[in-house]
């Protein structure tokens, strides 16, 4: 009999990680403060939902950006005909200025160069149609999001050949790793394509210095291979240093603009992932005309290309939500990561992003992914908090976590930190007794243990000034 | 530049077709009654334009529809952050409802088959990605939209192999032709992994009949191969017979429940029935769970706006306005098809018999200067330049035989289809005297060699007869002209 196709019986979905499995037992069991006050907490679900009574304000007050005005009805066919692959013009210009204007205005977007696409999902899925045929390869610097395996490699065939970045460095994506990821292609008889980092990075929630970028634009025109920069969390970094974009970078060095391809979304930045809006942005002419076809998958609504439109070219709305935006998110991480840091759990210093890397390394039994996935397990069930495994993310070392701090409200922050706090004081607990026969060395060891933690590299900075200059700057 | 996809570089995305290149020549110069009266009219775009006035009072007694409230409470964030990939579930149920509702509440559908994709576009090339691999093949009945080109084949590497139908039966599917397309597949070493119909057709306009349907369930059967029917222009159905799906043939002939009916699968859309195709509302309907699920799953790619979702499930839950609604557009279809077709008859041109769709299917094969399809572009080139209709040539649907082609007449108001008409009507006459002069003359010279050798016997018999009350017909005398004329004529035709 014949079946269906390789593709769809197959796991390229990539739904069996861990990442996904967690997402489950939040599914059976989620947390509601009165239903259900014992469920699991989502940690593990990168969304923000810091701003949404700034932004409903908003939609409330501007009718006609839901065509509900007198004059918003009489648009409605209008825009219940749109299907044009090219985009509505006011869309994509709210786009482009919005995306140069979360760049502090340092770099112009080009509304002919935006192609929409079913989400972020959808675009870097098309990226990968349009730059690679199947079977060669993409590299990507670890630890990477989950979704990277099913978007760049399911349907089209590509390979991903992880660029392994280390802690020793803090993750720094450095010259002798894309080397060595290059090389280990070439070994398996890949052709290396192209490489795509995110900047911001999930699930670090750091950005990449000018230097790096830098470095890497050198390193992708002298192999001659593409880059694509996934900019998804561009609008999401509360602190300094401040985001450096390929667009700007482009600008300061040599570089074949053909090879340069951005995506980008309001699923992060703005917290809309229901809306599908995803953009693929490429410096490459042949790219979006092909792109722009390709887009015929996944066009977002006319009604929310409208929508977007108005919202976005409301100047003012703009300027105050990703000043607002910010200042949220730095709050919330501040917070959540003081307190992490007063039971003695450690993070990645990081200043963007919708989650923290944690760092429970010290809580494994033993350096192993096995220990980091029954470490993982008492987390979701007896913490009842769903994180997601640095295994998932292709992390080269256990004990590494991502945790999400801004698809919550603030009690359910404070159960969450609860459930931490009580956790980590049984397991200091249990770690003590052990200690009772070395009493003299007792206090060494303890202190030295903290020294670990606080130890600068790692921690996030619990500041003692309230609040950062970048938040405190207006745009 | 080597440095991009094959796919990339390729033209398997049909752009180069000359339905897409008509809509270009449109697209440079497009009529407007009032602003540009003398630009092409777009008879080339399969949309439904006859029934939006009908939303908008439904919008304004509505308001939480458009303004993403419940109760007057804004629901803003909740949609916001809707992404499930499962869909929003009042939409799925108000969709099967209304899809069982086109069909007469004759099948009934299952919330839980449905998949979500953005437009039919995308549940098309996601059914594919789901049931053949690269290099496999689908056999589609011709003619066909020419979309599928991209649609099937692009990212996919799935081929098409053609079903050849053709007029002298009305292009309905015959069992020869659906083996001969089978042989033709394995000729070229293709598995063939299922068939693809669209019901009601695209660009024929017309329904599939029963016999047509058990035809395609019995190969299936016997090849155990895959059966997509893309039921998009289900709703459009404005006159007997009345619409049959595929899945109410299966229900009929005790197949639920069987394997046959786990490879039976429906493509659906709201963009031709509703005329939303800016909203990119698609829809798989399949009874297979491993497809249902791996069809989910690949629907991330492309999902409804949740804002859309929320929109349309409020619309297809008002039942008495979906009802009162396809009354509606099933009468303005009719009327706006009636009036096409006697416009064309007017000037010469048939139509096959419809009773679908928002466009017809037209015979101009008596228009070509040859049964080739270089004529067939030849006469297309006129219209679309010289007459300023965007019509699509048969050649770019795939259809085997020269001359036809696919005429749109929903997307436009009345007064623009009398005026497509008039200019055709205005063409065909130009033509007509030309070749009406050329075979009149031809006629001319026989008939006046004749008349001659008549006039020399009627003469004859008058000479014979001098009966005043003996009268002979001159019935035939419009025929009968003087040298004169002959040679004004012969000036003429030059």
């Amino acid at each position: 009999m014949v079946a269906i196709s390789k593709i769809a019986t197959g796991n390229g979905h990539g739904e069996d990680s861990p990442y996904f499995d967690g997402w489950k037992a939040y599914e059976t069991n989620p947390f509601h403060p009165i239903d259900r006050p014992d469920g699991v907490i989502q940690m593990g679900l990168a969304e923000n939902q810091l701003c949404f009574n700034f932004i409903k304000k908003w939609v409330m007050e501007h009718p006609e950006a839901s065509l509900c005005s007198a004059e918003g009805v009489n648009k409605f066919k209008e825009t219940a005909l749109f299907q044009d692959y090219h985009g509505m013009p006011e869309f994509r210009e709210a786009v482009a200025k919005f995306m140069g204007k979360v760049r502090g205005g340092r770099v112009k977007f080009d509304p002919d160069r935006i192609v929409m696409s079913g989400g972020a999902t959808g675009a870097h899925e098309m990226v990968a149609f349009c730059l690679a045929d199947p079977g060669e390869a993409f590299l990507v610097p670890s630890p990477y999001y989950p979704g990277f395996d099913r978007d760049l490699r399911w349907r089209t065939g590509v390979e991903l050949v992880p660029v392994v970045c280390e802690s020793s460095n803090n993750f720094k994506i450095t010259r002798a790793a894309l080397e060595a990821a290059y090389e280990k292609a070439k070994e398996a008889n890949l052709r290396v394509k192209g490489l795509l980092i995110t900047n911001p990075s999930n699930p670090l929630g750091t950005i990449l210095d000018r230097d790096t970028l830098k470095g890497i634009v050198k390193f992708i025109n002298e192999k001659n291979i593409h880059l694509i920069g996934d900019e998804i969390y561009a609008a999401t970094v509360f602190m300094e240093p401040e985001f450096v974009s390929i667009s700007e970078i482009i600008e300061e060095v040599e570089c074949n603009r053909d090879l340069i391809h951005i995506v980008y979304s309001l699923s992060k930045d703005m917290g809309f992932p229901g809306f599908r809006v995803g953009i693929v942005y490429s410096y490459n002419d042949a790219v979006v005309s092909c792109a722009r076809k390709m887009s015929s998958f996944g066009l977002v609504s006319s009604q929310t290309q409208h929508l977007i439109a108005t919202m976005l070219s409301d100047d003012d709305f703009v300027d105050s939500f990703i000043v607002e935006s910010k200042e949220q998110l730095f709050k919330r991480h501040e917070y959540f990561t003081l307190s992490l840091s007063q039971v003695g759990i450690g993070s990645l210093k990081s200043n963007a992003g919708l989650f923290i890397w944690m760092d429970l390394r010290k809580l494994l039994k033993e350096k192993t992914f096995d220990a980091e996935m029954d470490l993982w397990r008492v987390i979701i069930n007896e913490v009842k908090l769903n994180v997601s495994p640095g295994s998932s993310f292709h992390c080269d070392e256990p004990g590494w976590f991502r945790v999400c701090f801004a698809n919550m409200d603030e009690n359910t922050m404070e159960v969450a930190l609860l459930r931490i706090t009580t956790f980590m004081h049984k397991h200091n607990e249990a770690m003590a007794p052990r200690k009772l026969c070395r009493r003299a060395s007792l206090k060494l060891s303890l202190s030295r243990r903290r020294d670990d933690f606080m130890s600068q590299n790692m921690m996030s900075p619990h500041s003692p000034i309230p609040q950062s200059p970048l938040v405190r700057a207006r745009t | 530049m080597g440095l991009l996809s094959r796919k990339a570089t390729c033209n398997t995305h049909g752009q180069d077709s000359s339905y897409f290149l008509g809509w270009q020549e449109y697209e440079k110069n497009p009529y407007n009654e009032v602003n540009n009266p003398n630009g092409i009219i777009q008879m080339g775009l399969a949309e439904n334009q006859l029934c939006l006035d009908l939303l908008e009072p439904w919008l304004m007694k509505n308001p939480d529809a458009l303004g993403l409230k419940r109760d007057g409470i804004s629901i803003f964030k909740e949609l916001a952050l809707f992404q499930d990939y499962n869909g929003f579930p009042a939409f799925k149920r108000a969709l099967v409802d209304f899809m069982g509702e086109i069909r007469g509440n004759k099948v009934s559908f299952d919330p839980n088959h449905v998949v979500l994709t953005a437009g039919a576009t995308s549940a098309n090339e996601t059914l594919m990605f789901c049931l053949a691999d690269q290099g496999d093949a689908f056999l589609l009945p011709t003619p066909y939209y020419p979309g599928f080109d991209r649609d099937l084949r692009w990212r996919t590497g799935v081929e098409i192999v053609p079903i050849h139908c053709t007029s002298s039966n009305g292009f309905k599917v015959t069992l020869p032709a659906i083996e001969q397309a089978y042989r033709q597949a394995q000729k070229r070493k293709l598995r063939v992994k299922g068939v693809l119909i669209t019901n009601p057709s695209n660009p024929l306009g017309t329904t599939m009949a029963r016999d047509e349907l058990d035809l395609l369930i019995n190969f299936i059967e016997d090849k155990q191969i895959h059966l997509i029917s893309d039921e998009i222009y289900s709703g459009t159905v404005f006159t007997s017979p009345s619409f049959v799906s595929v899945m109410e043939v299966l229900k009929d002939r005790d197949l639920d429940q069987t394997q046959v009916w786990e490879r039976v699968h429906i493509v659906y859309s709201l963009s031709k029935d509703l005329g939303l195709p800016g909203f990119r509302v698609g829809a798989i309907y399949s009874n297979d769970p491993v497809v249902v699920s791996a069809a989910t799953k690949m629907s991330s790619f492309g999902l409804v706006s949740s804002q859309t979702q929320y929109l349309l499930s409020a619309m297809l839950l008002d039942k008495k306005f979906t009802k009162e609604y396809m009354s509606e557009n099933h009468k303005r279809l009719q009327k706006q098809q009636k009036d096409l077709v006697a416009g064309l008859e007017k000037a010469g041109i048939r139509c096959l018999d419809s009773n679908a769709g928002l466009f017809c299917w037209v015979d101009m094969r008596h228009l070509l200067k040859s049964n080739t399809f270089e004529a067939e572009m030849e006469l297309w080139q006129k219209i679309v330049y010289h007459v300023k209709i965007n019509i699509s040539p048969g050649s770019s649907c795939h259809c085997i035989e020269p001359g036809w082609f696919r005429v749109c007449f929903a997307n436009m108001s009345e007064s623009t289809l009398k005026l497509a008409i008039q200019r055709l009507k205005s063409f065909v006459s130009s033509i007509g005297m030309k070749s009406q002069n050329h075979q009149e003359l031809k006629s001319l010279r026989r008939k006046s060699r004749n008349n001659w050798v008549f006039r020399l016997s009627l003469q004859s018999f008058y000479d014979r007869e001098q009966d005043a009350t003996t009268k002979v017909s001159f019935s035939y005398r419009p025929h009968f002209m003087s040298l004169s004329n002959i040679a004004a004529t012969l000036d003429a035709a030059a």
